[in-house]
């Protein structure tokens, strides 16, 4: 038996202890691992109804006179289309984008990865579930009030999201809703990123120093300071835009609004002001959404091209860099907004910057599989189709982040691509990745490989054939937002783009079925799984499929060497785990002079 | 233990899919540009050519960089699936992180330095003296444009006035003689290859000012008064759209730049200023 199997199997025989009652260890528990699958499951609700609103959008946009038993009145109308857009667009962004790589991911994975028996703060993160969870309450309540759900898009600009019933349907108790439900989110997020930073901080292992530290590790750090500043920015908007509201305030009101002929009393406020708060969160949010997704897959792509992550170095300084750049470049989402224009060159060139720390992790991506041994697991299929997804989406950012070249693509349907590739569904293909990956950790269970290859293609086909088509039609001019084509003369010329692109999301929505019935039946039936089944380095491999309530059952492990250790010359296999000690401090071993 | 002829068959077809895949989509992708299956309309000021010009740099150089990472990681995926052999142990290489680096840095940095120009050689002059003048209003989910009469003045605008089943769509004060002359309509027409100047402003929510053609696309903000120029240099009708969600009737919130000749620009102004 080697040594590193003998220090798994010690790691893994402990009891699991803990609370036993049902409601202290499954609903109201204080143990990370739980409350990461909470938070898992709250996101998979949340994504199952965004994609459904977002599959409303696509029949909509093709189909705008049929006829649907479901909608009141038979017939979508506009308003219900851009109820939809709004609800879609929040929905994913907060419940499933951040929701699911961060607060799910990196609380079952974090506390393991970093050899701890918990996160700093349990009853805090309880409470940062069930306020999320109290968020996505609120939000969905905004389908059901007299009104509707808001039509301000999720960006929600003011003075459209400041005004009232009087700025149309939706606007009224839908929009306050809205509000609220981003307020608690808010609070949520800002309580698990204090947890998150506390716990990388204090609670790593012995010997888990910050360059042993997984990538993942790194981008959930980095994500929660991102969250901290970032959310705390949205709080304070949120905060001005419920006065606004309810309380007559004008922090984002000008003077002279007449609004359906109405004078409105308002005066003294800026409507840019709420764009500049908005996006100084907004930008960063599109990082707390990526970055995990690139921590998850570097450490994927090490692990099945059996190959040390390459440039550990550069990938940890390139998160910790685009997360300091993602700070400075909100401003690119406003150079249409009427800010003056010498910022609009600043921003451009910040942002452009950001592309550097980008491109550093795609060559490092392609370095760690060249010269591998590549295993195609189902969550490498989804590592890889991140990267490619990574570069396409983020390329075409390149234009956008020019202000010339903005002025003739922002707010079509290319900027719509641009974002739905690089950051949604990247993300998600992380979050997909991620979920293939510890299965047989979290539950002890494999998923079906086949099912996973069939969930792979169709996803990974689709998206293209989805986004693809809708930079064509933003290059050529066609608006986002819009509910259906029949307003402008020469929209009418997208309509064969966009069937294709709507059949193209019905069958990629279709593809999700194969995983989430994958996802269930494997949660039962599923092989048992070893506890370590990728042959992988990590901490969480060392522990029990699932970890007990303490994860390492009492005896923790103490760390030896970097998270990569694949194919070190001289080691008996071709991994070596974190918590392996080098055979001999002295003996000057092939292994040991590469690894560490 | 599975062994390496097994893992080796099990990683071929997924390598040549992807590899196959990902060159298919770079191929139909090039194609589709190459071929300008969907290309914007054609420009119509020179502002607009230069803005196209940042964008087809821009395309050259992103479109290069999606080519070679794709095939790269088509090449990478099929050369080293798993057929048994040992991985290399390979941490890193200093020289070719700062190499490609280096190089990224140079190319999206110079796109942005060089893009300067097409946003700045408008933005950060004045338009001419003699540049035709037009006060935009956007409203939901409405555009009406002003223009100042024979006085060359605006009248005072009062939002109190506001009054558009009364005629007064824009609040213009009748005690204040500039006024008077002021033409107001609901589609903007400009002389060619004369610089227009547009003044955007909003009464209610943002709204957005985009003409394809101009390659120009601003938000009129309630309490801001945007000012956007350009030289418009073929005749025709062009359609101006609201791009910033501005309530349930966005969608349909479009209005016509005509581009005349400066005789039929004349004779609009003449007409317009007998029905007024």
């Amino acid at each position: 038996m080697s040594s590193q199997s003998r220090a798994a199997d010690d790691l893994t025989r402990a009891p699991s202890g803990g609370p036993q009652g049902f409601l202290r260890r499954y609903v109201f528990s204080t143990d990370h691992k739980v409350i990461g699958l909470q938070y898992f499951f709250l996101a998979l609700v949340a994504v199952t109804v965004g994609t459904i609103l977002s599959l409303l959008m696509r029949f909509h946009l093709v189909w705008p006179a049929a006829h649907l038993p479901f909608v009141p009145g038979g017939i979508m109308t506009p308003e219900q289309y851009l109820a939809l857009i709004t609800m879609h667009g929040t929905i994913m962004v907060f419940f499933v984008l951040t929701a699911a790589p961060q607060s799910a991911f990196g609380n079952y994975l974090l506390p393991l990865q970093i050899g701890a028996s918990d996160m700093a703060f349990p009853r805090l993160n309880m409470l940062s579930f069930w306020l999320t969870l109290l968020a996505f309450v609120v939000m969905m309540a905004a389908f059901v009030v007299p009104g509707g759900a808001p039509i301000s898009g999720w960006t929600a600009y003011t003075p459209l999201s400041g005004l009232g019933e009087i700025a149309g349907p939706g606007e009224g108790m839908g929009q306050s809703l809205w509000a609220f439900s981003i307020l608690i989110f808010c609070v949520g997020s800002l309580l698990g990123s204090i947890n998150f930073i506390a716990t990388t901080i204090d609670m790593r292992a012995p010997g888990m120093t910050l360059m042993r530290l997984p990538l993942t590790v790194w981008a959930w750090f980095v994500t929660a300071i991102l969250s901290l500043l970032a959310f705390a920015v949205l709080f304070a908007a949120g905060i001005l835009l419920v006065l606004d509201r309810v309380a007559g305030t004008s922090f984002f009101m000008p003077a002279g609004l007449v609004v359906n002929g109405v004078l409105q009393t308002n005066g003294g406020g800026s409507p840019l002001l709420w764009q500049h708060l908005f996006w100084f969160f907004g930008h960063p949010e599109v990082y707390i959404a990526i970055l995990p997704g690139m921590g998850v897959v570097s450490h994927i792509l090490a692990n099945f091209s059996r190959k040390p992550v390459f440039g550990y170095r550069a990938m940890a300084f390139a998160i910790c860099a685009i997360g300091f750049l993602g700070f400075l470049v909100w401003g690119h989402h406003m150079f249409v907004s009427g800010m003056n224009p010498y910022s609009g060159l600043t921003f451009s060139l910040l942002t452009v910057s950001i592309g550097v720390p980008s491109a550093v992790k795609t060559f490092n991506w392609l370095g760690t599989l060249w010269g591998g041994r590549i295993q195609f697991h189902s969550p490498m299929l989804f590592a890889i189709g991140f990267v490619s997804f990574f570069v396409t989406g983020g390329l075409s950012g390149i234009f956008l982040a020019q202000p010339a070249v903005d002025t003739t693509l922002h707010a079509t349907y290319y900027v719509v691509a641009h974002f739905h590739i690089v950051m949604g569904v990247a993300a998600i293909f992380g979050i997909l990745a991620a979920t293939y990956y510890w299965f047989p950790k979290m539950f002890g269970r494999s998923m079906d490989e086949s099912l996973g290859k069939i969930h792979f293609w169709l996803t990974f086909v689709g998206v293209y054939c989805i986004f693809m088509p809708m930079h064509f039609v933003g290059i050529a001019g066609g608006i986002r937002r819009y509910a259906d084509s029949t307003g402008v003369a020469y929209l009418a010329g997208f309509q064969p783009l966009h069937r294709f692109m709507t059949i193209a999301a019905f069958v990629t929505a279709a593809a999700q079925l194969v995983f989430f019935y994958n996802l269930f039946w494997s949660l039962r039936r599923g092989a048992p799984a070893a506890v370590n089944p990728w042959n992988a380095t990590t901490l969480e491999w060392v522990a029990a499929s699932p970890p007990p309530t303490d994860n390492f059952g009492g005896r923790f492990p103490r760390v030896y060497r970097g998270p990569y250790e694949y194919s070190v010359p001289g080691a008996e296999t071709d991994f070596l785990p974190q918590n392996i000690p080098p055979v001999s401090d002295t003996t000057g071993s092939t292994e040991q002079r590469h690894a560490g | 233990m599975v062994s390496s002829r097994l893992r080796s068959r099990g990683s071929a077809s997924p390598a040549l899919l992807l590899a196959i895949f990902l060159c298919l989509f770079v191929a139909v992708t090039v194609y589709v540009f190459v071929a300008q299956l969907y290309p914007a309309p054609p420009p119509i000021s020179q502002d607009a050519v230069l803005v196209d010009r940042q964008y087809d740099l821009t395309l050259y150089v992103t479109g290069s960089a999606f080519v070679l990472a794709q095939l790269g990681l088509a090449y990478a995926v099929l050369r080293f699936r798993d057929r048994g052999q040992r991985a290399s142990f390979l941490r890193g290489n200093i020289a070719l992180e700062v190499l490609w680096t280096s190089v990224t840095l140079l190319a999206f940095v110079g796109l942005g330095i060089l893009g300067r120009n097409a946003w700045a050689g408008v933005r950060f002059t004045p338009p001419a003296p003699d540049a035709v003048q037009v006060e935009v209003t956007t409203n939901q989910f409405i555009y009406t444009f002003r223009y100042p009469g024979a006085d060359g003045k605006f009248g005072r605008l009062d939002p109190s006035l506001v009054n558009a089943p009364a005629g007064n769509p824009l609040g213009i004060d009748p005690n204040d003689p500039a006024g008077r002359d002021d033409i107001v309509v609901s589609d903007l027409t400009v002389p060619v290859d004369r610089p227009v100047e547009l003044l955007l402003r909003s009464q209610d929510v943002i709204h957005n000012f985009f003409v394809r053609e101009l390659r120009l696309q601003q938000d009129t903000v309630p309490g801001m008064i945007i000012p956007v120029h350009f030289t418009p240099n073929r005749i025709g009708q062009y359609e101006i759209v609201c791009t910033q969600l501005c309530g349930l009737g966005h969608g349909t919130m479009h209005s016509h730049l005509n581009v005349v000749s400066q005789s039929d620009y004349d004779g609009f102004l003449k007409r317009q200023a007998l029905v007024q």
